[in-house]
């Protein structure tokens, strides 16, 4: 997992992030990516919630993702001053995210394809995860 | 009324009221104001129930399809999307995108909804899309968001609507013919944990309840107002009402088959939110409207349904292939 320069499409406004999720946003600046792991059945999920979203158990915990993932859809924002592509990409640990891709070929962008995360600064200075074909 | 909230029409109207439902589901809002009315009138909290909507996004300069309100959203998950500038029209042709790389839906079988709501529109001198379009016309359409087009989307317009629900006695002494809501139905969807589905909506689960409630199936429904913000989300809602199998969307609405008096699933005869209205951006209360028009006979001449006793109304509130509601109402001539 790297940081690169070469992936923004577009001035990306920085997220607001809430005290809840502060652990995640600040996993991004150490080039990670998290899902959220509960103890008691197993599942990955996505946004992270201390509340399992699947059996509502409180016994979660952080879990770091390898950054690979598989586009499930996208779209081009072709009235963006820069298009940009917009995108659900399905983690190796199974949670689907919505992300954007970054590409300078947006017209090779397919669903099915390989990406990894790369990390991206915004506005506010906070790295944000993006998305880039592998 | 989203930006006004309750208060302001309760004031105008001079209302001294007993019991108030504001319930928000963006766009679907108006079908669950009329369930709950219907609730709320069956339990005896009050007699006679207004819901109503009106809204200006159109003289207030709203670019609601193509631009992103970054920040301000107070939500859990808008920290996780927000910076993805996910459009309106971004978001729903993600669902498009997927549709067809599923099932082989094609542009020009999205572009037939639009030509049926064209035909329509041109009868309805409130529409301001009255020009009859062609399928190619939909597909040399500016890109948007790929794969839907610039005719794929639905318009930013002003307006407002209102809906009366009262007892049965009290609708049978009225001048105009009386509606009764036989069965409806509400579900959310979301994205389930990181199981996102963008091809399917909560129809999928709304529509068996509203037909289970009013012991209907699918083969019953002479009219259908179906949510319209794009293309695609009359398609998926289609398929998920069980108006076709799931993946075979594309090929009920192609070929004419959405047109009244040439198919044999007529929808938004009004012209729909894709050619005359989408007032506050929220098309639920105007789907109530001309489906209460066809099931009266009072829809205009050249859309009026033949023997149109039993209709459906649908509204997808939020986004699809984020977070939403869906509620289905089945109303029928008494």
């Amino acid at each position: 997992m790297t940081t690169t320069s070469k992936t923004a499409m577009r001035d990306i406004p920085g997220p607001v992030p809430d005290p809840e999720m502060q652990p995640w946003w600040d996993a991004c600046k150490n080039g990670q990516f998290l899902v959220r792991h509960c103890r008691k059945c197993g599942e990955n999920h996505f946004l992270p919630r201390t509340i399992c979203p699947f059996c509502f158990s409180d016994e979660t915990e952080w879990k770091t993702a390898a950054g690979t993932a598989t586009i499930y859809t996208f779209s081009v924002m072709r009235r963006a001053h820069a298009p940009y592509v917009l995108a659900y990409v399905t983690l190796d640990e199974g949670p689907t995210v919505m992300t954007n891709i970054a590409t300078s070929d947006v017209d090779a962008v397919h669903i099915g394809q390989r990406v990894r995360v790369a990390f991206e600064n915004t506005d506010t200075g906070q790295k944000l995860p993006l998305f880039a074909p592998i | 009324m989203p930006v006004t909230g309750p208060f302001s029409i309760i004031d105008y109207l001079g209302l001294r009221l007993r019991y108030v439902d504001t319930t928000e589901s963006w766009g679907s809002s108006y079908l669950v104001h009329v369930m709950h009315a219907a609730e709320a009138i069956a339990s005896g909290k009050c007699s006679i129930a207004l819901a109503t909507l009106a809204g200006r996004p159109r003289a207030l300069g709203a670019r609601t399809g193509t631009v992103v309100a970054a920040k301000g959203i107070d939500a859990p998950e808008a920290q996780f999307e927000l910076p993805y500038g996910p459009t309106v029209v971004g978001l729903y042709a993600m669902s498009a995108m997927r549709h067809m790389h599923d099932y082989g839906t094609t542009s020009e079988q999205l572009a037939w909804i639009k030509v049926a709501a064209s035909q329509h529109a041109q009868h309805n001198p409130h529409a301001p899309l009255r020009n009859v379009v062609t399928v190619k016309d939909v597909v040399e359409s500016p890109l948007i968001a790929d794969p839907l087009h610039r005719l794929d989307c639905c318009v930013i317009t002003d307006g407002g609507g209102a809906v009366v629900v009262t007892r049965s006695e009290i609708a049978r002494a009225l001048r105009k013919p009386a509606v009764r809501v036989r069965g409806a139905g509400y579900a959310t969807k979301h994205t389930m944990g990181g199981r996102v589905d963008v091809a399917s909506s909560g129809a999928t689960w709304s529509g068996p309840r509203a037909f289970a409630e009013a012991g209907v199936t699918p083969s019953d429904i002479k009219y259908v107002s179906i949510y319209d913000s794009f293309t695609i989300t009359v398609l998926i809602t289609l398929e998920d009402l069980g108006f076709c199998a799931n993946g075979a969307g594309g090929r009920l609405v192609a070929d004419g088959n959405l047109i009244s008096g040439v198919g044999r699933l007529p929808f938004n005869t009004d012209g729909g939110g894709l050619c005359s209205n989408h007032p506050s951006n929220r098309g639920g209360m105007t789907k109530i409207l001309e489906a209460v028009r066809q099931v009266r006979g009072e829809a205009h001449p050249a859309v009026q349904v033949k023997n149109c006793d039993i209709a459906l109304a649908h509204g997808t509130g939020g986004a699809l292939p984020t977070r939403h509601g869906s509620a289905t109402l089945i109303l029928e001539r008494i």
